[in-house]
């Protein structure tokens, strides 16, 4: 049942979008930026479930890592107050470096696991951080349909 | 996917200047008629009511009067140090003053500035299928309602570190805010980690820029009292030598220094004094207003945020990791792509072109929206705030607790007493209500202050109306949009 694309340009042309499903943000643990791993069940068709919580745990991983506080980002930030924080005018914050690893992760995957499934992961920031935004892709030749009701997770 | 359109080379000394700005944007109405497709930055259609300078750098908040003062205020009174007094002291005691001084100056309206002028920590707005996503899960978690059944406020639960934290929808940014959030209704944000609206600082306090306004505020403190003390020394030295009132006459311009500088440092330090009690205990202005993790709610209500100990807090709140901004103010639009729905109480049509003219506009600036709303705005949008004015009633008597004797609204200068400022504040037409009483006062006048807030919207809605209308008669508009 599951559609196949073998790259990510195809999947833009020839597929035409069913549903998107949102992985929303997971605040046990306070206000750090973590997501909901639990496995939405539109997703059950079209790709495994330990490859899909391997991808948002490493995403979290990421995520943990910009809000760190240790040693190394107290220095950072003492320097940058020294400099009056013209600093990162000038050079990027470490938050921001993370932030581009995970993009490029994001759309390797995209490429590699993901599209050739049917499915495109959006990268969370240009969503404000709030969900993971996953698009559902049909094939337009095929019959299928699995853009049935599209209630994702809602556990807290 | 993206589309590698380039509007050419960056010019932001030109585009600082607001004429140029508000004569290149088009309003959306014009765009159906032209066949010329003009790619539009992210800031031009921002569905909040903030103002953008040099084509997006620069976001603040509708109503930036009040930071105009400040600024004058620090100019004038440090103007007046360095030119009047720092001569006498640097010949007669040690050029370090004038040297210490200046830096301390320079550190002072740098953070200002850089308060004023960062992204707070907006959350930007729920994009449509996002918004039907929720609408469907707040249905199935609510059940089926009949007609004319209203709907129970829409909350979500989450237990964070053994404490339980309720979610709540905004109802306008249509998503469920993250804890610590809150929507401020005069800028119409969601803001991460909100504190207050600063009107001093023409801006919201969030997560992002609090760090800012915390060693603004600090770093101001020390100035006047560094000012202060060494306009007295002037003043006594120079007595010293030729009699009190000569020296009075010689350099009149300390006695300016010494009375505004004698006024700003209660209100200053003792606004220092309580943000460094806050981030000690990692709460924000909203929290502790609102007692969330006051004991006096019940045993066992802790704040489930805080590090334990006061210096983990201090750190994380200054030197922590700074988030980039969530809005993506300089980016161009996607053609393609659905915009969040702008619903702003009355922005309706038209969420674009939030930047002004200061001068006579060529357009008075486009959209003569009707004014009304701005007052109904708040009202509305307190329904779904968890910021302090819906609360400000039932916790009034719980206010003292955590403060010392401070003046309402933010810092001080310059004014009399603390009932003056806040007469001056609700006469004053850049009125700021609901996010300006979050600093609590102690003192009895900010108690009828606080009254009269309960109905702010009635009292000023024909004031402003009619100065606003007279003002864009004048071509000189200075809203934007309702």
């Amino acid at each position: 049942m599951a559609t196949e694309f073998h790259n990510l340009q195809e999947l833009h042309h020839s597929a035409s979008l069913a549903t998107k499903v949102f992985i929303q943000r997971d605040y046990r643990d306070g206000t750090i930026c973590k997501f909901q791993t639990k496995f939405p069940t539109e997703l059950d068709s079209r790709i495994e479930k330990s490859l899909f919580e391997e991808t948002l745990k490493t995403l979290n991983c990421y995520y943990a890592e910009t809000e760190k506080i240790g040693g190394q980002s107290y220095l950072e930030g003492c320097l940058a107050c020294a400099t009056a924080y013209i600093i990162f005018l000038c050079m990027e914050t470490p938050y921001e470096k993370i932030l581009k690893k995970i993009s490029m992760y994001i759309q390797e995957h995209n490429e590699k696991i993901y599209a050739p499934r049917g499915l495109l992961l959006t990268d969370p920031i240009e969503r404000g951080m709030r969900v993971i935004e996953i698009s559902i892709f049909e094939d337009s030749g095929s019959t299928s349909s699995s853009g049935s009701s599209p209630s994702s997770s809602t556990a807290q | 996917m993206t589309g590698n359109m380039h509007l050419g080379v960056e010019e932001p000394i030109r585009e600082c200047q607001y004429n140029q700005i508000c004569t290149h944007n088009s309003s959306p109405m014009d765009t159906p008629h032209t066949k010329k497709k003009k790619i539009k930055r992210k800031w031009q259609v921002f569905p909040g009511r903030n103002k953008f300078y040099c084509n997006g750098r620069i976001m603040m908040a509708k109503q930036t009067g009040v930071f105009y003062l400040t600024v004058v205020l620090i100019l004038v009174t440090s103007g007046l140090f360095f030119a009047f007094d720092c001569p006498f002291l640097a010949s007669n005691l040690t050029p370090a003053i004038p040297a210490i001084g200046g830096v301390l100056f320079i550190f002072v309206m740098g953070m200002l500035l850089r308060a004023s002028f960062s992204d707070p920590g907006v959350l930007p707005r729920a994009t449509p299928e996002e918004a039907a996503d929720i609408e469907r899960q707040i249905d199935t978690a609510n059940g089926p309602s009949g007609p004319g059944y209203r709907p129970p406020p829409r909350t979500r639960e989450v237990v964070i570190n053994g404490q339980t934290v309720k979610l709540k929808y905004c109802f306008t940014c249509k998503i469920f805010r993250p804890p610590r959030a809150s929507h401020c209704s005069l800028c119409d944000n969601c803001v991460e980690r909100f504190d207050h609206h600063c009107p001093w600082v023409g801006n919201c306090v969030g997560r992002r820029n609090y760090r800012f306004f915390y060693l603004f505020i600090l770093s101001l403190s020390l100035l006047t009292i560094f000012i202060f003390a060494f306009v007295i020394t002037h003043v006594i030295l120079r007595s010293n030598r030729t009699g009190f009132l000569s020296a009075l006459k010689d350099s009149p311009a300390s006695v300016l220094e010494v009375v505004v500088c004698f006024f700003s440092i209660w209100s200053i330090v003792g606004l220092s004094g309580f943000h460094t009690y806050l981030i000690s205990s990692n709460q924000t202005t909203n929290e502790d207003i609102k007692g969330s993790w006051s004991s006096k709610r019940g045993k066992g209500n802790y704040n489930p945020y805080s590090y334990g100990n006061f210096i983990t807090n201090c750190c994380a709140a200054l030197c922590g990791p700074l988030p980039p901004s969530l809005i993506d103010r300089r980016g161009f639009v996607q053609p393609d792509t659905p915009q969040p729905v702008a619903q702003t109480n009355g922005t309706g049509a038209c969420p674009s072109n939030q930047v002004q003219s200061h001068m006579a506009a060529t357009n008075p600036l486009l959209h003569s929206q009707p004014i009304i709303l701005g007052g109904g705005a708040p009202l509305q949008a307190k329904t779904s705030l968890g910021g302090p004015c819906s609360t400000l009633g039932p916790s009034q008597a719980s206010l003292p607790s955590s403060i010392p004797g401070l003046s309402c609204g933010g810092e001080l200068m310059a004014l009399r007493d603390s009932e003056i400022h806040c007469h001056h504040h609700l006469h004053h037409q850049h009125f700021i209500s609901p996010e300006e009483t979050p600093s609590p006062p102690a003192a009895l006048p900010c108690a009828t202050h606080l009254g009269h807030h309960v109905h702010p919207a009635q009292l000023f809605n024909p004031a402003s109306q009619d100065s606003l209308h007279e003002d864009s008669v004048r071509g000189l508009v200075k809203l934007s949009s309702v």
